[in-house]
């Protein structure tokens, strides 16, 4: 089945928009895609009528041209005559955005749908979903633009079993600067699961990371899953919910005891070098790290030997104990090269600087002195990767900062990823960093964890 | 070969109702299979357990065979080290006490590291092999390894060195070490045989496998079929 009008629709058809009810969900989506996007979008009501001074169409063939997607948010009992309809009339795609199906026990309405779409190799996403959003092309969630943060164009594309968990990382990812490339709701996957979406986006050449968001898989479905992940040539971040075991099953062996489900699903992705986020803090760092690391085009594996260069002792000791804990080592440099590095600083942070690593550079620390170590770092063989923690308070810090060390990075073509703390003041030289291609933690333990990502991806 | 493979189904098919298959069956399964299993009797007579002790020679160790005991340690269902015909018809004794007795398991006293090597069949991901440091403590220090089978042989390697407890395996502390070839050569082997068994199975503890540097033997087994 051909995906590209599902998530590159020129032409879009929304079923179920009125011409009373303005707050009706496809309205949202008629309006915004009507005002917001290029897609050409038409509305589609048996009862006929306007919206926003846009004619409704009372059926889909009166629509006057062929149609690449339909979404359809119409009651869970009209679904089936709706997609009959649409595929008549030769549209391509569908979001079925209704609920009412086997999450409340009709499966025999999905099945119908199911049956219906695979007789005509119709794809379609959901239903009981949102459906999907691209950035600058089109947007099906049916919620009110201007209570959305609007993402930015980016690399990494999302997929969620949950349309809830979607749109809330989407904003936690927006505040990151993290962008999206397509972000798509999968609701009950009756046609369209993990899956097949994982081989459209492993093909797609704006997609670089790819994320989910998942609660469980079909039987057997999971091992498919990571056979496909781990090869698709393209970083993939996992976040998994129910870690839980559930309910009292009668476990006869130590194996299936010790191998529960969630230690199960937790072994099999690091088996296949997929990256699980055991949490949203792991999640939004891990998308932001790989993303930044896949577009500067890095191909040297991270094994996670980090130098660390602060101008505070406590914050390299907490990067420190955050590395270790997690198995990423801070290689000492040798007396040799900690002289070589002393006779490069500048003179009145020469006597004062401890230059073991983590090094730190002391309140009197200028641009100039982060650039000097960031060189001797980058040079070793036995680092990998630099941290720079920044206290943006310290004089000697200018907002020139990020893009004289980005540009360090980019010439030994290693990760650099730094800490500055997230508030307004600082953005300036936040985004140094950023539109520079290093990702920037807004905690000293996010910073260990954007390292851990890149160390974990093994494609 | 073809007349080993029609045995170990014809193993678990006979265990069919049980839902498991007992310890001496499942000897004979990774027996057929080519695992390193200990010399053992099933005993149905203290007679039958003495004559066969003093055949391999003692110390021997025994463990009752009942479908209603899935788990011996737990009910004082196993005896290791005994060194006498009287121990052991005292052993025997105690064993025909147990519900659902079918006999003694009377067997060659094997030493080395207790590992576990176990499978199950997850829902999700099909055949998953599990390393671990074996024994009865097995839930308790929970170290352990797990991968998606078929494994490949770094997939194996991966899982020795895995092992919280790995240092153990290589001669800690003047200790005998595990020879590492046997082990892994043992764990691919296991791989393939739950592969083939996948449909038949839920799940497999050989625990525990007992390792050293010479050899890496099924000392007990438990095959839990699928329902």
């Amino acid at each position: 089945m051909d995906l590209k009008p599902l998530f590159e629709p020129r032409t879009m058809a929304v079923f179920g928009v009125s011409s009373s009810n303005y707050r009706h969900p496809a309205n949202e989506i008629f309006n915004k895609n009507l005002l917001r996007y290029p897609v050409r979008v038409y509305g589609i009501n048996p009862r006929g009528g306007t919206i926003n001074g846009q004619s409704i169409h009372k059926s889909i063939s009166d629509v006057p041209e062929p149609v690449d997607l339909a979404v359809i948010a119409v009651r869970a009992d009209l679904v089936l005559e709706v997609m009959v309809a649409c595929i008549e009339a030769g549209v391509r795609s569908a979001i079925v955005i209704s609920g009412g199906f086997t999450e409340v026990g009709r499966q025999d309405l999905q099945e119908k749908i199911v049956a219906v779409a695979k007789e005509a190799a119709f794809p379609f996403i959901g239903p009981n979903c949102l459906g999907i959003y691209v950035p600058s092309r089109v947007d099906t969630f049916f919620l009110p633009g201007e209570r959305m943060v609007t993402p930015v164009v980016g690399n990494v594309s999302f997929v969620s079993q949950s349309g809830g968990i979607l749109v809330d990382q989407m904003i936690k990812f927006t505040s990151e600067g993290v962008g999206f490339a397509k972000t798509i709701s999968i609701g009950n996957k009756a046609l369209l699961g993990e899956l097949d979406i994982l081989d459209y986006l492993a093909a797609d050449p704006s997609t670089e990371v790819i994320a989910f968001y998942i609660e469980g898989f079909g039987e057997n479905a999971g091992r498919e899953f990571v056979l496909k992940a781990g090869k698709c040539g393209k970083p993939v971040v996992v976040l998994k919910s129910g870690k839980s075991p559930g309910g009292s099953r009668a476990v006869s062996s130590h194996t299936a005891t010790l191998a529960g489900d969630y230690a199960s699903f937790s072994a099999v992705l690091s088996q296949y070098g997929i990256v699980e986020a055991v949490n949203e803090l792991e999640l939004v760092s891990f998308c932001d790290s790989l993303s930044a690391y896949v577009k500067s085009g890095y191909a040297k594996p991270v094994e996670g030997r980090v130098g660390i260069v602060t101008v505070s002792g406590g914050h390299g000791a907490i990067a420190v104990d955050a590395c270790t804990a997690r198995g990423i080592t801070v290689p000492p440099l040798p007396e040799e090269i900690q002289d070589e590095l002393r006779k490069n600083l500048s003179p009145s942070v020469q006597g004062i600087a401890a230059l073991g690593n983590p090094i730190d550079l002391t309140g009197s620390g200028i641009d100039e002195d982060f650039v000097a170590t960031a060189r001797i770092f980058f040079a070793r063989e036995d680092i990998d990767c630099v941290l720079a923690l920044l206290l943006p308070y310290i004089p000697g810090i200018t907002s020139d900062l990020g893009a004289k060390l980005s540009s360090v990075a980019r010439q030994y073509g290693k990760p650099l990823i730094a800490y500055v703390p997230h508030v307004e003041k600082y953005a300036m030289l936040i985004e140094g960093f950023n539109l520079n291609g290093a990702p920037v933690a807004p905690s000293i333990e996010g910073a260990v964890l954007m390292v851990d990502a890149l160390r974990r991806n093994r494609p | 070969m073809i007349d080993s493979r029609y045995e170990m189904f014809r193993i678990i098919e006979a265990a069919g109702a049980d839902g498991w298959v007992l310890e001496p069956a499942a000897k004979r399964l990774f027996s057929l299979a080519g695992f390193d299993v200990p010399r053992f009797t099933l005993a149905r007579t203290p007679e039958e357990a003495v004559r066969f002790a003093r055949e391999i020679g003692y110390p021997v160790v025994a463990k009752v065979v009942s479908p209603r005991i899935l788990h011996k340690s737990d009910v004082g269902g196993v005896a290791v080290g005994i060194g006498d015909d009287g121990r052991l018809e005292e052993v025997f004794q105690r064993f025909r006490g147990m519900g659902g007795f079918l006999g003694t398991i009377v067997e060659e006293m094997a030493s080395g590291i207790e590992l576990i090597l176990g499978a199950k069949i997850d829902f999700q991901f099909g055949p998953m092999i599990l390393l671990g440091m074996g024994g009865t403590g097995v839930e308790i220090y929970q170290d352990v390894a797990l991968r998606m089978a078929p494994l490949s042989r770094k997939d194996a390697l991966a899982m020795i060195g895995g092992l919280k407890a790995h240092r153990l395996l290589e001669g800690y502390r003047g200790a005998e070490n595990v020879d590492r070839e046997k082990l892994t050569e043992t764990i691919l082997s296991f791989s393939s045989l739950v592969v083939e068994l996948e449909g038949r199975i839920e799940s497999i503890d050989v625990n525990p496998l007992l390792c050293s540097s010479r050899r890496c033997v099924v000392a007990d087994a438990r095959i839990v079929l699928r329902k």
